[in-house]
């Protein structure tokens, strides 16, 4: 868990830190030299090392993030490639569209009931079996393989065999017999939602359990000797040292289920057939993806990106606040 | 003593039903796409030699051609991993050990971009890269997009870090450029780094779907998860054991990417990693 901030540790060699090299060249350098220094750093050959690296965030991320906020302002359209077409600056046009669309409202609504679901459930399991597995000394491996695997197995790929086992005279009905939902899981209204957050907490489980694991190395020994010297049980160390002294990694569990949320597609477009029952269980990304290219729509896409992102950004922002930056 | 015995039994209980509850959907698709009848029950999890067939493995191949998808995931991965190993590293290196001006907004950057969640970026990248660029049904379309894995270089930086400055130092004083220094001192002692990297980020674009599904509409461009899914949610019902097919598709999809993760799982299962991954 170590978070380096962007500078601190190789900053060694920075401007000031190093005065016998970097500082005594710098009084004797020509005056030019000096300047090309000042405005380039004291290596400029790293400028250009990281120079395809910047020159691709900026086409891939910087310049379409700018791109989606200024095409929601506008009545967007496609248009034939190298075709020069005027587009009328709407204003806000497209986000009253969207927000009065009970549609994005139940998408988002969707995605609370993916967090409801998917949070608490990985914390609790991927917690419960880093901690049994931190003290296991034998078949360590095996599990950690088996946990891991479904992680790395295509979505695509997995969703065939779910489909399977939860179709209607699927595995998981039979198991069940008399008890199983009808309508089935995934046609069933209130059904589909849960058993796509069960796939995805499934699926991603494995790679929480690796970060609690490595979490729960950074839990000082001292303090469960001393819960059990007070007389504490297993159950109450738990509680009173594991718990508190995973809590960075908990928080990081809940940013990146926020951002699964917000990406999620994959799931409800082949789970569910596209989001269904009657948009049961459509993501805001299924809705983009239908909204802005098979209709055509892309500003209205657009803005529901911008809502979406600007979301992630407060809860990111909020988990920022409570990790407290420089420690964990 | 007898507590403590207990509790080591419960332990490896309920390690075992994890691991049973993860496994068993992968050995349930390799059973059931061999059945030639598909058998929902209990009793069809387990295989009857007289309902054994590879007819799914001949009847999805007929609807989708697998080879040419394999080809096809085969071709943007490779692209991926060669744009995150080559200019990975570079700004890697540049982050960690030279001083320039911007490094740290660059940094900065590197961490700001994997919190962005990408799909969100679909629209504006799809009006870029398929009408402007014209790179639909293109490898290079494909590619753009991940090109360069921030993770990738948040990890390469903090494996230069690790490396004692000294060597740095004492290779300028002997002389060595900076090409030199980077190319004989540094990437021979990141080569580990390197290995992890190629194979963490062999299944992000190997399992990639929702950019490729986009970008291709050419049946004889898409990867293999893109195909696999056109079947699922179009042509499947029309066939006469869909779901056998479907997951005789989803083992081929499959098996690339775990044969990897377990002959090399020590690379993805290792702490440094993580760390690099939550930078």
């Amino acid at each position: 868990m170590t978070v380096t901030s962007p500078d601190a540790p190789s900053r060694t060699g920075g401007d000031s830190g190093r005065p016998g090299r970097g500082g005594g060249q710098e009084a004797s350098a020509p005056p030019e030299r000096r300047r090309r220094r000042r405005l380039l750093g004291e290596n400029p050959f790293g400028t250009l090392l990281a120079a395809p690296y910047v020159i691709f965030v900026a086409v891939v991320f910087a310049y379409p993030i700018v791109f989606v906020v200024w095409m929601s302002f506008q009545d967007y359209f496609f248009a034939a490639p190298g075709a020069d077409v005027e587009r009328e600056f709407v204003g806000f046009a497209n986000y009253v569209e969207v927000l009065q669309d009970p549609a994005v409202w139940q998408s988002f609504r969707n995605v609370g009931v993916f967090l409801v679901i998917n949070v608490p459930l990985t914390v609790v399991l991927s917690l419960l079996l880093a901690t049994a597995l931190n003290k296991i000394v034998h078949a360590r491996t095996f599990f950690r393989v088996s946990y891991y695997v479904p992680f790395v197995t295509a979505s695509v790929a997995v969703v065939a065999v779910w489909l399977f086992l939860f179709s209607k005279n699927g595995l998981v009905n039979n198991i069940l017999g008399p008890l199983a939902p009808d309508p089935s899981w995934l046609v069933n209204a209130n059904l589909a939602m849960p058993t796509i957050a069960l796939f995805v907490t499934w699926k991603g489980l494995g790679f929480y359990i690796l970060l609690y694991l490595s979490a729960l190395q950074n839990v000082p020994n001292e303090l469960y000797e001393s819960v059990s010297m007070d007389g504490g049980g297993k159950i109450r160390a738990f509680f009173a040292v594991t718990v508190p002294g995973v809590r960075p990694a908990t928080l990081l569990v809940l940013l990146l289920a926020t951002i699964t949320g917000a990406n999620l597609f994959t799931e409800p477009y082949l789970l569910t057939g596209g989001g269904g029952p009657n948009g049961a269980s459509a993501s805001p990304v299924l809705l983009m993806y239908q909204r802005g290219i098979e209709q055509g729509n892309p500003s209205i896409a657009a803005a529901i990106g911008v809502i979406l992102i600007i979301l992630v950004l407060i809860i990111a922002a909020i988990q920022r606040r409570l990790v407290g930056g420089e420690d964990s | 003593m007898k507590r403590a015995l207990g509790g080591k039994v419960a332990q490896y209980i309920v390690l075992s039903i994890g691991a049973i509850v993860f496994l068993f959907p992968f050995y349930y698709m390799v059973v059931g796409s061999f059945q030639a009848v598909l058998n929902p029950t209990v009793a069809g999890a387990f295989p009857d030699p007289a309902n054994l067939t590879v007819e799914n493995y001949a009847d999805i191949n007929e609807r989708i051609n697998l080879i040419q998808g394999l080809a096809n995931s085969g071709i943007f991965t490779a692209g991926v991993l060669i744009g995150t190993v080559v200019f990975g590293v570079l700004a890697g290196y540049a982050l960690a050990i030279l001083h320039w001006r911007g490094r740290g907004t660059v940094f900065a950057l590197a961490l700001l971009v994997q919190v962005v969640p990408f799909q969100l970026l679909m629209i504006p990248l799809y009006v870029m890269i398929a009408r402007d660029f014209g790179l639909s049904d293109n490898y290079l379309g494909m590619i753009l997009p991940f090109f360069i894995s921030s993770t990738a270089v948040v990890i390469f930086r903090q494996y230069f870090l690790q490396l004692p400055r000294e060597l740095f130092d004492a290779a300028r004083i002997d002389g060595a450029g900076d090409l030199r220094v980077l190319w004989n001192i540094a990437l021979p002692l990141v080569r580990p780094a390197l290995m992890t990297v190629v194979l963490v980020s062999f299944i992000g674009p190997w399992n990639e779907f929702l950019w490729p599904f986009l970008i291709t509409k050419e049946a004889s461009m898409q990867p293999l998860a893109v195909s696999l899914a056109n079947f699922i949610s179009n042509i499947a019902a029309s066939t006469a054991n869909p779901f056998g097919a479907m997951m005789a598709g989803a083992v081929v999809l499959s098996i690339p990417a775990i044969v990897l993760f377990l002959v090399t799982q020590r690379y993805f299962l290792s702490n440094d990693l993580g760390s690099g991954v939550k930078g």
